[in-house]
């Protein structure tokens, strides 16, 4: 069972997470508790994927409407929390995920919202 | 998917009304501990097991009355049950991977099947049950409807009742619960170590939810329906049990215990429900009486060990009961001292029910005119609107103030508010008074 935690925060606490305010394409500097939650979470071997997100400064908003592209500046919603980042991990059950998600550093301060995976089927290319 | 109600598959009125009743009696108690361990052995597929025990049920409806009922309806109907689901599973080949798991899982089933009558197997699926419908990432309102529904196995209608709450509302409420237990994967056994505590509130509140639902069944003809008491009080001495050191799990089985203590004393002849005040107290169950103040002991001593304020809801509910049960002479209870518990209650759980039950205190140690304008204060908070309680307590007031016309009026709002017979009883007897 996959479930992914997203992480969300204020933007100023996010300059300690994974999703900081790098630059985009300069080496993330990754502060020591992120080092240490993301290698307990390998060694526990739960770890699947895991990201961190740019500012939300950096966010730009695409929708289509009645054949329009709209571009709007911004993430989808504005709200003092705002998703930072996001790692995907492998459970057996909801508790598990759920101490994982206590683990990590923005739960303190931050939230962790754990939801679980259902999937995509990929269709095989065309050849 | 199911909307299956097993219990619409009751008997109808039929040539054995008797064998029909028993069946019924059979199936109820057999219920939350079928259902507990049929949906471990479903994976936590609360759908597929009550599925699979109505189809038992309706297996047993066609047997039963024919071959009589089976000495331990509980393993009959597991079995059955089990057998079911195996059918169901194998005409559904998309699902045949979980066929190759489930078989794999058979050899255990027939043990746990053998052990059915003793008490270790079922309470352990009953505790699993438990915390996994009182787990804190379902809404408190749909743990309280699903812990009814699986484990007391009352029906939408009867849990929508007890909740104030539309039939669809309450339906809608289990559908989803269940749907995010598979979906999120909540897992189907009791919490270790460390979120052990955490989860014990819900399910502390829960239980006394399907205690109340016994003791006070809001709708239908037997007003005490025991069964659900004790497995309310079973379930809480188990949990009290297994968390010694927590002071609200001791605080919750003495208030059960003492509540329950009261229960043949609670009905008069005529069926109607006896207040406090009109119980025959030498019916009350001593030995109950006495459990419950042990319980009480051991809370107050667990709250003792703990530096933070630990006296709970409970420990405080259950001293206004010991408070009662203290006495055998109802003219010497401390009503000062039960209303100074109410208040402190009411600091730590303020709510108008609560507070109603100070004014009825109040009532008793300062006359019924104090009791009386604390609750015309409640009233036009408008919180209470559509509580029968509310001008219930109002009518005796000011039936004990002679105020007859305005009594009379109450009485005649409750017994409009109450779909409980021995209640309506009451009310009717109490109305008739009034208006001669």
């Amino acid at each position: 069972m996959r479930y992914m935690l997203l992480i969300y925060g204020e933007e100023a606490q996010q300059d300690e997470s994974p999703s900081g305010g790098e630059p985009a394409g300069e080496a993330p500097e990754i502060s020591p508790p992120w080092m240490e939650y993301t290698g307990w979470l390998l060694r526990e071997g739960i770890h699947t994927a895991g990201e961190r997100l740019a500012t939300s400064s950096s966010a730009t908003t695409v929708r289509v409407r009645d054949g329009n592209r709209l571009i709007t500046d911004g993430p989808y919603a504005e709200t003092k929390e705002v998703l930072g980042g996001y790692y995907i991990i492998e459970c057996d059950n909801l508790d598990e995920a759920l101490e994982a998600a206590a683990r990590c550093p923005a739960a303190f301060g931050g939230s962790i919202e754990v939801r679980p995976i259902i999937g995509m089927p990929v269709p095989t290319p065309a050849g | 998917m199911t909307s299956a109600e097993p219990a619409a598959k009751r008997p109808p009125r039929g040539p054995s009304a008797d064998t029909n009743a028993a069946i019924e009696r059979a199936y109820r108690d057999a219920y939350g501990s079928v259902l507990a361990t049929l949906i471990r052995f479903l994976g936590g597929d609360f759908d597929a097991a009550e599925e699979a025990l109505a189809d038992a049920f309706a297996t047993a409806l066609e047997t039963w009355p024919r071959d009589g009922i089976p000495a331990n309806p509980a393993a009959w109907l597991t079995t059955a049950g089990r057998n079911r689901a195996l059918d169901r599973i194998r005409r559904d080949r998309r699902q045949a991977e979980k066929l190759v798991l489930l078989e794999r899982e058979l050899a255990g089933m027939e043990v746990a099947t053998m052990q059915l009558g003793t008490e270790g197997g079922l309470e352990d699926d009953r505790l699993r049950l438990i915390f996994t419908c009182c787990h804190p990432a379902l809404p408190l309102d749909a743990r309280v409807a699903l812990t009814l529904r699986t484990l007391g196995g009352l029906t939408t209608p009867e849990i929508a009742r007890a909740f104030l709450v539309p039939e669809a509302t309450l339906a809608q409420r289990l559908v989803r619960a269940k749907r995010k237990i598979r979906q999120a994967a909540i897992p189907y056994r009791v919490p270790l170590g460390d979120q052990l505590p955490e989860r014990l509130d819900g399910v502390l509140a829960t239980l006394y939810l399907v205690f109340n639902e016994g003791y006070l069944a809001s709708a239908g003809e037997a007003a005490v329906r025991h069964d659900l008491c004790t497995e309310a009080i079973r379930l809480a001495a188990i949990v009290a049990d297994l968390m010694p050191d927590r002071p609200e799990t001791h605080g919750l089985l003495a208030l059960l215990l003492l509540q329950d203590s009261r229960r043949d004393a609670r009905l008069g002849a005529d069926g109607s429900i006896a207040l406090l005040e009109e119980q025959d107290r030498a019916r009350w169950d001593r030995a109950e009486i006495e459990r419950g103040f042990g319980a009480l002991d051991r809370g107050f001593a667990a709250a003792a060990k703990l530096s933070h304020a630990s006296v709970g809801r409970y420990l405080l509910q259950a001293s206004i009961a010991a408070e009662h049960a203290r006495t055998i002479d109802g003219r010497a209870t401390d009503w000062r001292a039960i209303a100074t518990l109410y208040e402190a209650l009411a600091r730590i759980d303020p709510s108008p029910i609560v507070e109603l039950n100070r004014a009825v205190a109040i009532a008793q140690a300062d006359g019924p005119a104090a009791g009386l304008s604390l609750l015309d204060e409640l009233a036009a908070g408008g919180e209470l609107v559509g509580y029968r309680l509310l001008p219930a307590a109002r009518a005796d007031l000011l039936r004990r103030l002679d105020r007859l016309p305005e009594a009379s009026a109450e009485y005649e709002h409750a017994l409009a508010l109450s779909d409980n017979d021995a209640e309506r009883r009451f009310l009717r007897r109490r109305l008739a008074e009034t208006r001669s």
